[in-house]
């Protein structure tokens, strides 16, 4: 499985470097719309010491580990809410006959090797962040656990997309709120947003556990919303159950795709 | 008795008039030639020709209602994190940029109903493909403008989505945190115009990085830079007026400025009408000017392959 997914990708990797040029600007480019994120939070700290209690250092820390997740997902599995594309076309059907799964094939459908220059400017930020607000080492161990579970619920956030097209046919972007707004969403601590929305992300869709609650314990800090200790730990837990999910969702909607047929 | 009257408004109708010094309708012919036909306004096929490609530019978007809806819930989202983001930075700093923070969250929100009709994301028009196709040689030979033909088709495709796509999430903020709306007819016009003028100076951008693909071939580095600048520099994210020293005073004299700022702050209340239009007009007309420059450019690259 692991071995068709990365010869599929390798596959779109040649295809893409076939033009040099174009596949270098890209990439170059692909860090600097990403960084017009970066720039807003720098412009809103130019203008202010705190948000929420947070300081620029802080929220920049959460910005590259929730980026940082994101940018792997768009890298390796956001290709996967093109599949309304597919079905439209019909070309879904040839990829139901093959002997890979369907999701593999989604997942690295026109696999783009550029997206990894934002995987690159993430890791940049959350780099700064780390060194400029010098952490205790004690707790540092929680940084890769807290980008691993990231990735899993950004991953299962993508299939479920993938999974409501086959719903959602005409429109497809609806799905973008869900995805791509939750990347928006984890940038900053949920403590700028309202109690009703804080508690929708944490007990509804698990999105605090991408990065805010593990946060909390990295810079050793109350949660303003008072949830209790044991929650920060709660992570891989709620990445499961969400991938679960998610994972059903999407056999149940291959299961009920029926072909147009002609 | 009638019937004389009527013959004698005939004969005046039909006399001629000195009209061989206008130029004539039909391009085959000139004037003094047999066929000429001063162009008049009746026979002016100009206008009615514009007027109709708007229309045929809204109804073609209108064909995606869906596309339209998921777009305009999208925003909607995307305007309610945002609006939360501004609110945290307003309560940090009450007052900043002079607005309060209900003005910032409206702000919030008309930037995001402007996103669809002043298309912030990708230019929205179809001379990229149909450069590399090969169509656009058709297109130059058209007996009509390049330039105002998409144009027209843009403006009515602009007007369809600012009605679906910008007043859904105008809606919602209203209902979720209270929005501000003009206090006048008058500042109601001054917006509208300046919404005009900004969707002008948006196409004449879009046409622009458009065009380059003729000597580029592959529109999406150029597109990608757009993108950045528009993002940055249009307001889309933040306020201008919040970007610190010298790259604030620039960002607010580029032409991005003019597509989401000035109108916003027209709606607010917040600029002198005035010279917020004439900053708009200037920029819509230079890019337009650039957009017909860069016209003839491509009329002199195009080479047609026969066949």
């Amino acid at each position: 499985m692991v071995r068709s997914y990365f010869l599929l990708a390798w596959t779109w990797t040649r295809a893409a470097m076939a033009y040099p040029a174009s596949f270098a600007l890209t990439t170059v480019l692909g860090l600097f719309v990403a960084g017009t994120d970066v720039a807003v939070i720098l412009i809103i700290f130019a203008n202010t010491t705190s948000l929420a209690g947070f300081s620029r250092e802080e929220t920049l820390f959460l910005y590259g580990t929730a980026n940082l997740a994101f940018c792997l997902c768009d890298l390796f599995v956001s290709n996967v809410d093109r599949i309304s594309q597919h079905i439209k076309a019909g070309t879904f059907d040839t990829m139901l006959i093959r002997p890979v799964s369907a999701w593999i094939q989604l997942a690295t459908d026109r696999f783009l090797p550029t997206r990894a220059g934002r995987v690159l400017q993430a890791a940049i930020v959350l780099g700064y962040a780390i060194s400029a607000l010098d952490l205790g080492s004690g707790r540092l161990w929680m940084v890769p656990v807290m980008i691993a579970t990231g990735v899993v619920i950004f991953g299962a956030l993508w299939t479920l997309a993938g999974a409501l097209q086959f719903v959602l046919t005409d429109a497809p972007e609806v799905t973008n709120a869900f995805t791509y707004g939750s990347g928006q969403l984890t940038q900053y601590p949920l403590a700028i947003y309202g109690r009703d929305l804080v508690r929708g992300v944490t007990y509804a869709l698990p999105l605090a556990f991408i990065n805010w609650q593990p946060a909390l314990y990295v810079l050793d800090r109350d949660d303003p919303f008072g949830t209790p200790g044991f929650m920060r730990f709660l992570g891989p837990v709620a990445a499961l159950v969400l991938a679960l999910l998610a994972g059903s969702a999407w056999r149940l909607g291959i299961r009920h795709y029926r072909s147009t047929g002609s | 008795m009638a019937a004389r009257a009527s013959f004698i408004a005939l004969r005046i109708a039909g006399r001629k008039a000195d009209n061989s010094w206008l130029p004539s309708a039909d391009p085959r012919a000139g004037p003094g030639t047999v066929r000429h036909r001063a162009i008049t306004l009746r026979r002016c096929k100009t206008i009615p020709l514009y007027a109709r490609l708007v229309r045929y530019g809204f109804r073609k978007h209108a064909t995606y209602v869906w596309a339209a809806v998921a777009g305009a819930f999208t925003n909607s989202v995307f305007g309610i994190l945002r609006a939360y983001i501004l609110i945290a930075l307003w309560q940090a700093r009450p007052g900043l940029a002079g607005y309060d923070v209900t003005q910032a969250v409206t702000f919030c929100f008309i930037t995001q109903a402007l996103i669809g009709p002043m298309q912030l994301f990708g230019t929205g028009l179809a001379i990229p493909e149909r450069i590399r196709s090969g169509d656009i040689a058709l297109d130059l030979v058209r007996p009509a403008s390049l330039l105002l033909w998409s144009l027209s088709e843009d403006l009515g495709r602009a007007c369809y989505l600012f009605l679906v796509r910008g007043i859904p999430p105008m809606l919602l903020g209203a209902a979720l945190f209270g929005v501000t709306h003009p206090a006048g007819p008058g500042q109601w016009l001054a917006f509208l115009v300046s919404f005009l003028a900004g969707m002008v100076a948006s196409f004449g951008w879009r046409y622009l990085v458009s065009l380059s693909v003729c000597w580029l071939i592959d529109e999406r580095g150029v597109g990608a830079f757009s993108l950045v600048l528009t993002i940055l520099f249009s307001g889309m994210l933040l306020p201008l007026s919040l970007f610190p020293g010298l790259l604030g005073e620039l960002a607010r004299a580029l032409p991005w400025a003019a597509m989401v700022q000035a109108p916003t702050d027209l709606y607010l209340g917040k600029a002198p009408v005035l010279e917020t239009l004439a900053f708009q007009g200037c920029w819509a007309a230079a890019l337009l000017a650039a957009g017909a420059l860069g016209t003839r450019a491509i009329r002199h690259k195009v080479v047609i392959q026969g066949g």
